[in-house]
């Protein structure tokens, strides 16, 4: 990246303007980029490798299907293997109920469900592919302070004044997303009483890539394997109950979490800081409007009960990606109404359909109601020994099922 | 009467009357906007597979000289040049022309936009002669082929889509589309002027042209989308020709 400062703000043109610089808009870049499309990413956070050096606790669930959209990317491949700990079994179970549910991965394949990466891994591989695409201006530390429309652009000033005219401009830029806001596109949803407490262990047995999930009475809790004896342990607590979890002396806390976990992972400790993340389901009136897209959590967030939200959002890059890349190669428009129009069919009412699916979910097993509890139970363990309906929930968990965009088939753009 | 130009003023002047909304996506091109896609698709494919390029390289048709024979506002005439030709966009309507250059101009596209009739057009000779849209329209299908032909540089391709003349075509091409749908102007079209593939076969011919390839053009309702189709040419068709 130039020093844009020296002369003075400067003028830049792209034919796509990425805002936000999570996964989904690193992605994006990198695939649009890879596939010659002119693309300027304006990123929130510094783009210093550096201030990676330390774990900050955070981790990405990347399931099978969101691995293969950033391995077509291009940024797998700078993820070292070594790096990831791969899910090889998945064991659901209800609150203290001999009913359970095992997903096995060889029951689909040989392939895992997913991987657990840790955020700065993922960040770092970006940057890495970023830096060898031409075709892509990764501007960080920035952030958009103004967005017009011109007849055929979109112009978005950055805090340093730099202006940058784009033909799309595309919100990554998280569920209080700006450019959404701009668009003036509404949103509908609501909050959870639920917050989920994210932070990462250290323990003294092996996990086997073995992910547990628990359905307990506040919400779902989560242990997921990371590279070695480390696991990412996702806590879903009432929301009033959350702060003083978080507020507990490290024995206390660990003695909590030990009688969720269980003891199968032997002698614990947290590494790095606990996160409180307060649930949400919110969803956009619309994924596109005149010039503007919006993808992942820009458009929708929602409860993280099937770990569905980031499949679903890089699933938004991947189609998105397809619609600007078919356009820009015949030529045309690649923030014209009908390429923004193909998106918008394409991933809205899919989407629409998981976010009813996981909040139904959620409503279903956040509970102590007897009948429902019967019922749930009995539903798992149909579903354990109905191999058909088992092998779909593995596969849409795993992110191969329905009308797949390229990327998301491991196929070229 | 015999004609002894290819340009039928009648429609030339039904055509100008409507040329401000050419890149209007929602206005009354909104038909070509949608076909665009297949169209431009079909034009890449079709020259990358007779000049043995890869179409899904960044300027797939980098460096060929094409004529965009009734370019209108340019629709088809940009495109092409952003995939890397050297694009001659034509139209009989002045005041077309005139919108199609100030778009690329706004757009930053170099295309050469010419008024004026493919007979009057400086001896020169291209890569590809593209005439969408456009052999229906014509007042004199044989002149205009041959004319066509004789643009053609050794080896060229002369692409071309229309309508076809039947039933079905006078059902959903002027009844649906213009009574009921209300797609495209009344009177854009007079199905009398429709193309049937025997014919288009017969004019190449007489100009000294095979026809390569041919493929039907048909409209999913439920996808609003045009796509091809190998079997169904009873409405919109479309083909190449090579001497």
């Amino acid at each position: 990246m130039t020093d844009i400062r020296r002369d003075g703000p400067a003028n830049r043109a792209c034919d796509v303007l990425i805002v936000g610089g999570g996964l989904a808009g690193l992605t994006l870049a990198a695939a649009l980029g890879g596939a010659g499309v002119d693309t300027i990413l304006v990123d929130r956070e510094s783009a210093d490798a550096r201030l990676l050096d330390t774990f900050d606790g955070r981790t990405t669930a990347v399931a099978f299907g969101t691995k293969r959209i950033v391995e077509a990317a291009g940024l797998w491949a700078h993820v070292p293997a070594a790096a990831t700990g791969a899910i090889l079994d998945i064991r659901v179970t209800d609150e203290r109920s001999p009913l359970f549910l095992h997903y096995d991965h060889r029951e689909v394949g040989d392939e895992p469900f997913g991987w657990i990466v840790e955020n700065r891994t993922l960040r770092r591989a970006a940057f890495a592919r970023l830096a060898q695409l031409q075709t892509v201006a990764h501007l960080a530390p920035a952030e958009v302070t103004d967005l017009a429309r011109t007849a055929t652009r979109v112009r978005a000033t950055l805090g340093d004044g730099t202006t940058v005219d784009a033909r799309l401009v595309v919100g990554a830029d998280g569920r209080h997303s700006t450019v959404r806001r701009w668009a003036g596109i509404g949103t509908s949803g609501w909050a959870y009483a639920q917050t989920a407490i994210v932070c990462t262990i250290d323990h003294e047995y092996p996990h086997h890539g073995v992910a547990l999930e628990h359905f307990l009475p506040p919400g779902p809790f989560a242990v997921l394997p990371m590279a070695g004896n480390r696991a990412s342990v996702v806590w879903t607590e009432r929301r009033r109950d959350a702060q003083a979890v978080l507020a507990m002396p490290e024995e206390r806390f660990l003695l909590e979490l030990r009688r969720r976990a269980g003891d199968w992972l032997g002698r614990v400790r947290t590494v790095g800081p606990k996160f409180a993340y307060p649930l949400s389901l919110l969803h956009a009136d619309a994924y596109a409007a005149d010039r503007v897209a919006l993808v992942s959590e820009a458009a929708h967030a929602m409860h993280p009960i099937a770990g569905q939200g980031l499949n679903v959002g890089l699933r938004d890059v991947a189609a998105l990606a397809e619609v600007i890349v078919d356009a820009h190669r015949l030529g045309l428009d690649p923030g014209g109404a009908d390429a923004l129009a193909r998106y918008e069919r394409w991933r809205r009412p899919d989407t629409l359909m998981l976010l009813a699916v996981t909040d139904g979910l959620n409503r279903l097993f956040a509970n102590r109601i007897a009948p429902l509890k019967l019922a749930r139970d009995v539903g798992l363990a149909v579903v354990n020994r109905t191999p058909p309906l088992k092998r779909f929930l593995m596969r849409s968990a795993m992110g191969t099922t329905g009308d797949l965009p390229r990327l998301a088939r491991g196929e070229a753009l | 009467m015999t004609p002894t130009t290819t340009v039928d003023p009648a429609e030339v002047e039904r055509f100008a009357r409507i040329a401000a909304g050419w890149w209007d996506p929602k206005g009354e091109f909104r038909p070509l906007h949608k076909l665009n896609p297949l169209r431009l698709a079909w034009l890449r494919d079709t020259i990358c597979a007779r000049t043995g390029r890869d179409p899904n390289a960044p300027r797939p048709l980098d460096g060929l000289a094409i004529l965009d024979v009734g370019c209108g506002g340019g629709l088809v005439s940009e495109p092409l040049a952003r995939m890397g030709a050297v694009v001659t966009g034509l139209d009989a309507e002045a005041e077309t022309i005139r919108i199609a250059a100030a778009h690329a101009a706004a757009e930053g596209v170099g295309v050469d936009y010419r008024a004026g009739r493919i007979e009057d057009l400086p001896e020169r000779r291209y890569d590809a002669v593209v005439a969408m849209e456009v052999v229906e329209h014509v007042a004199d299908l044989d002149l205009f082929v041959a004319h066509c032909a004789a643009r053609l540089a050794p080896g060229g391709t002369f692409l071309f889509s229309t309508l076809n003349r039947t039933p079905k075509s006078l059902a959903l091409g002027i009844v649906a589309a213009e009574w009921i749908l209300r797609w495209v102007p009344r009177g854009t079209h007079d199905w009398r002027k429709f193309r049937r593939p025997s014919e288009m076969a017969a004019s190449l011919r007489r100009a000294g042209l095979r026809i390569g390839g041919t493929t039907g053009v048909v409209y999913d309702p439920f996808a609003d989308r045009f796509r091809l189709s190998a079997r169904d040419m009873d409405v919109n068709w479309m083909g190449w020709a090579s001497g």
